[in-house]
């Protein structure tokens, strides 16, 4: 029996000793393979008296079921050491940035292009477009400009011809649509509009938004509401409004809207009902319907709504303003 | 128009501060753009005679002149004034005075001679921008007068930007009219007497132009003294209105211009010969303006003649040759009444613009016209003495403003404005504005008065009515709208689509001006004349695009010299084109690649892009867009600023819908770009599809990939071979890609070597080997045929 619990001794020393599954399975070949010290024991067990064969037998395998037992702890251990090892060798520096490209961005004039029409969308405005260059008669005769009206003056009008010219304003649009539609109409007209004019707080190319709102019961005080509601949702405060009596030759009454800022008063829209005679010449009978119009100036917003403070920005396309918006 | 408060103060006076009066003017439409304070700024000034004027030894643009400083002494002053006389009153800065800007004098010594002063002019103490020489001073003023003390301290210059429609409000008169009606008092106008008349010298006035003149109303003048410096206040007034002084007689005549609103003119009455003849000019006739302008008459020119030529250009501007000037003896002060029509599209033909046909052209009061004359020679008889004639007055009442009735039902004002105004609140307010108003049943039946041009119909009354009211009285109201649903907005939702899909491939969005370089332009498209404009604002924005490349260029060279090595940039906007006098609008969309794939990553090595980078983009919106790959062709393009052997137009079912390809090496450099720059642009409506996507059973049977590697001449486009694949195959195959390209070692030189993976399924079973292995051979017999391809060993 002794040589049994010195065998266990040693393959208990011999599997502790194992450095890997390899070594480990070396210590069980070397013990309980085939021609293994221990399965050596056992084959002796028939050259034993027969009355000691069953005590010397359950030593046997005890000492075997002692040493598998010990060898699986061990392969355990061996196992989770290997995993552990493998780990760390596989640990990156998660801080490295990612690969590929971030994503561009929209132009702040189209941001806060969309934010304007989706605010009007939830009124059930339709977006509509009209053409930029545009013939006189659009831009102005029809909305009650004609030739030589001293109105003419607000616009510097890029010409191409006498009778062709870059639009002034987006209110162009409004006959256009008009052409084919029936009231009640709801619609905005976003766009660049032109004027020759250029300085610190002059573009020659800008963007303007048209809206237009055409039924039976339409109101000065609903024209009111309306931009009122609108200004507060884009700006997305409440604001010091105050709606100025102003001139547009197709509206009348006439207002300009102008929102408290930090250096005062900024003027931000011009808007008005729409004049008898526009409606007439849009085909619709004036002594039926009222129309409320406005149009926005969309810079003069996204200055606002962005902190921009030098109009030139917006068209020389700097990448290292537009990534701001990003 | 600025105007002096203590001025107009004279005329109404409410009991308001200037913020409140300004605020008041604003929220009643003329809107107040600023008060500045005109406070005078100098002090110690005072009124000094020229007594002797000596030669500078060292300087001959300088004088010594010996001053009268009333206080019993004379005191030596070097001055280089051009107009320095003997005899005149200057204001004379002694040591110790302040000039505005706080510039203070001392005495001292002017190239070694002793200088105890310094004589001003008017800008100097803040009487106008004139610099060039001193200030003389009326000789009502003795010297040694403190000049503080003849000017108007603490007042201030409202300047008041005013719409086309309120032509009546160019005026102390009309902004006092408002201020008036606004606070509900009563207009002070300040009481003068008709001069008397002491010749009867007369020009006889003729209107041979009754519809562009049909009133005008002269006066002679005589004996009157030009030379004499206009008085101080004047001189005040007319510079807080930004108006120089020139001469008294003509200082005089904007005076009353800016106090009633009257333009007015005034000719040397020794320089004129026989009548006066409104009329138009007649062909060859020419007129030297006060400006010196030398204007070529066009026929329907009006003007004020003699009996022998122009002498003015009507309600616009004077000629030289009958000015009045400091030598003048007698004028003929002109009055007139002018329809607007005739001023408007004279002034602009002529590109001038002057404070009288500013007016003329906004419409003058035509009743005001005798009252304007009569204020005139008051004034002019009191400051330069004279003896007035009696005033000519022609007139063709027909051809002036009829008197209009517009009526206003009661029942319009809530149909307008969402509120009711009371009905005496509505007469008060429409008599307190000058109109006759006459009360009925429904409503007012009213005339505006004869210096409102913008009442004609119902709606301007209820436009009066709500600004004396007040805009802040009318409460915002919520619309009230019938709910529609108004459809989807299919168009505006894939645009939208688009440019994000682009913004995720790394490109910003730019906008670019709609005009461009006209030499760019023709260097892109030197075959199609852009449209030019003809006023543009500059040269580079002189044409109008016809592609984006232009404008992207320019901003891809924008960036770059800021030192930006990786751009992508796209654009959406109109494109615009002129096809047998025709003018073609419409959008498009395009971008610009440059530099690297990649900005600069730690795994990877820096990898430039190239046109497959730009084309992936392109392919990638396109399939957004929903155009199978079959559908779409890219064929060898020949393009001024592109690359020949990388630029391919884009087809989509047969019709052409755009390009994509590199910047022609050529104007790579001429445009100073250091690397290869690579754009695409795509029609809008070519690439708009209205997709309606049906849902197709997935095959549940196994997939069996072929891979065919295929050797074929260099010169065959790739896409000839997937389109050869594509007709013989039948429905089976469900993908086909393109894998790898390959030439050198093993093929022989001028072929190449595709690698294509086909992928088939059957749909309703699986397909046997025996089956796939036909098609493939049936492929393989057809690239054969076609486009003599053969399989690589």
């Amino acid at each position: 029996m002794n040589d049994i619990n010195d065998l266990v001794a040693k393959a208990k020393s011999a599997i502790q000793a194992a450095m890997d599954l390899a070594g480990l399975d070396q210590v069980r070949i070397d013990y309980l393979g085939k021609k293994g010290q221990l399965t050596q024991l056992l084959k002796q067990l028939g050259k034993l008296p027969p009355e000691e064969r069953p005590s010397a037998g359950e030593a046997i395998n005890a000492a075997k079921q002692l040493l598998l037992d010990t060898i699986e702890q061990q392969r355990v251990a061996l196992e989770k050491k290997q995993l552990e090892s493998r780990l760390a060798s596989e640990s990156i520096d998660i801080t490295l940035p990612g690969r590929g490209d971030l994503p561009g961005g929209l132009h702040p004039i189209t941001l806060t292009l969309q934010k304007i029409e989706s605010l009007f969308a939830r009124l059930g405005f339709e977006v509509v477009e009209g053409p930029e260059v545009e013939d006189d008669y659009h831009n102005f005769e029809a909305l009650n400009i004609p030739a030589h009206h001293p109105a003419r003056a607000m616009h510097d009008t890029f010409y191409f011809s006498e009778k062709l010219l870059l639009r002034t304003h987006t209110s162009s649009v409004q006959i256009r649509v008009m052409k084919d539609r029936e009231p009640p109409v709801r619609f905005i007209a976003p766009g660049r509009v032109y004027r020759c004019d250029s300085d610190m707080t002059h573009s020659p190319m800008f963007h303007q938004v048209e809206g237009l709102m055409i039924d039976r019961q339409v109101t000065f005080a609903q024209l009111k509401g309306l931009l009122k509601d609108f200004l507060e949702s884009l700006f997305e405060r409440e604001l010091q409004l105050r709606f100025r009596p102003s001139y547009f030759p197709f509206t009348e009454p006439s207002a300009e809207v102008d929102i408290m800022g930090n250096n005062g008063w900024l003027e931000i829209l011009g808007c008005g009902m729409v004049h008898p005679q526009v409606l007439e010449n849009m085909g619709i009978d004036s002594n039926e319907y009222t129309g409320l119009a406005f149009g926005l100036g969309v810079e003069r917003l996204a200055m606002l709504l962005y902190g921009i403070d030098d109009l030139r920005m917006f068209f020389e396309n700097d990448l290292r303003f537009l990534k701001q918006f990003n | 128009m600025k105007i002096s408060e203590q001025w107009l103060r004279e005329w109404v006076n409410p009991k308001v501060d200037i913020n409140q009066l300004a605020e008041q003017l604003t929220m009643a439409g003329l809107e107040v753009e600023g008060v500045e304070d005109t406070t005078i700024a100098f002090s110690g000034v005072i009124a000094a005679r020229v007594e002797s004027l000596t030669p500078h030894p060292d300087a001959d643009a300088l004088a010594l002149c010996q001053v009268d400083t009333g206080k019993g002494e004379i005191i030596d002053v070097v001055c280089g004034a051009p107009n320095v006389h003997v005899g005149m009153l200057v204001a004379l800065a002694p040591a110790g005075a302040t000039l505005s800007g706080g510039k203070s004098i001392k005495a001292g010594k002017i190239r070694g001679v002793k200088s105890e002063g310094m004589l001003c002019s008017a800008a100097e103490l803040g009487l106008g921008d004139d610099a060039g020489g001193l200030i003389e001073l009326p000789d009502n003023i003795n010297p040694g007068q403190l000049l503080s003390e003849l000017l108007t301290s603490n007042d201030n210059v409202i300047d008041v930007s005013l719409t086309p429609n309120r032509g009546d409000c160019l005026s102390i008169l009309g902004i006092a009219r408002e201020i008036a009606v606004i606070n509900g008092i009563e207009l002070s106008i300040p009481e003068y007497e008709s001069v008397t008349i002491s010749h009867k010298d007369q020009r006889q006035v003729r209107l041979e132009a009754a519809d562009a003149c049909p009133h005008y109303a002269g006066r002679v003048i005589k004996g009157l003294d030009v030379g004499k410096p206009s008085p101080l206040w004047l001189k005040e007034r007319l510079a807080r209105s930004g108006i120089r002084s020139i001469n008294v007689v003509v200082d005089i005549t904007n005076y009353v211009m800016l106090e009633l609103g009257q333009p007015m003119h005034a000719f040397d009455n020794d320089l004129l010969q026989g009548d006066i003849h409104i009329r138009y000019a007649k062909e060859g006739e020419t007129l030297t303006l006060l400006d010196t302008l030398q204007c070529k008459l066009a026929k329907d020119a009006l003007v004020i003649a003699d009996d022998k030529t122009p002498q003015a250009m009507a309600g616009i501007m004077g000629g030289l040759d009958s000015a009045v000037t400091a030598n003048s003896r007698d004028v003929f002060l002109e009055s007139a009444w002018f329809a607007p029509i005739s001023i408007i599209g004279e002034a602009r033909r002529y590109g001038l613009h002057t404070d009288s046909s500013h007016r003329f052209e906004r419409g003058v009061d035509p009743t005001l016209q005798v009252r304007a004359i009569e204020r005139a020679s008051s004034l002019i008889l009191s400051i330069c003495g004279g003896a007035a004639g009696p005033i000519t007055e022609a007139s063709a009442r027909k051809h002036l403003p009829k008197k209009v009735k517009v009526k206003l039902q009661g029942k319009q004002i809530p149909r307008l404005l969402g509120i009711d105004i009371k009905s005496n609140q509505v007469s008060r307010i429409l008599s307190a504005l000058g109109m006759q108003v006459t009360k009925n049943k429904s409503g007012w039946e009213v005339i505006p008065p004869p210096w409102r041009f913008d009442i004609g119909i119902e709606a301007d009354l209820i436009e009066e009515l709500a600004r004396i009211n007040g805009y802040d009285a009318i409460p915002g109201a919520a619309p009230l709208i019938p709910l529609h649903v108004h459809g989807q907005q299919h168009d505006y939702q894939l645009l939208q689509r688009i440019r994000e899909l682009l913004v995720n491939r790394g490109y910003q969005e730019a906008i670019t001006y709609s005009f461009v370089d006209k030499s760019i332009q023709a260097q892109i498209a030197p075959d199609e004349e852009a449209l030019a404009l003809v006023n543009p604002i500059a040269s580079d924005l002189s044409v109008m695009r016809t592609s984006l490349l232009p404008g992207l260029i320019q901003a891809l060279q924008f960036n770059i010299k800021r030192q930006q090595g990786r751009v992508r940039l796209f654009e959406l906007g109109l494109a615009y084109h002129q096809r047998n006098k025709a003018v073609q609008q419409f959008p498009v969309i395009g971008g610009v690649v440059y530099g690297n794939i990649l900005d600069k990553q730690w795994h990877t090595e820096d990898m430039p892009c190239d046109y497959f980078d730009i084309k992936g983009d392109v392919e990638a919106l396109l399939a957004l867009c929903g155009h199978d790959p079959a559908t779409q062709s890219f064929t060898p393009l020949e393009h001024p600023a592109l690359h020949p052997g990388q630029s391919a137009a884009i087809y989509i079912d047969g019709e052409i819908a755009g390009f994509v390809g590199c910047l022609h090496p050529a104007l790579q450099v001429a445009w100073d770009l250091p690397r290869p720059a690579y754009f695409f642009e795509l029609e809008i409506r070519r690439i708009l599809l209205q997709i309606h996507r049906r849902y197709r059973k997935i095959s549940k049977f196994p997939v069996v990939r072929r891979d065919l590697a295929i050797v074929i001449d260099e010169a065959v486009p790739a896409c000839r071979v997937l389109e050869c694949i594509r007709k013989q195959a039948s429905d089976h195959l469900i993908n086909l890609q393109l894998f790898d390209v390959y030439q050198g070692e093993g093929i022989d030189l001028g072929k190449k070597s595709l690698a294509l993976g086909l992928t088939f399924q059957g749909s309703s079973s699986t397909l046997t080997e025996a089956e796939v292995e036909a098609e493939k051979g049936n492929i393989l017999a057809r690239l054969g045929q076609e486009l003599g391809a053969t399989l690589r060993d």
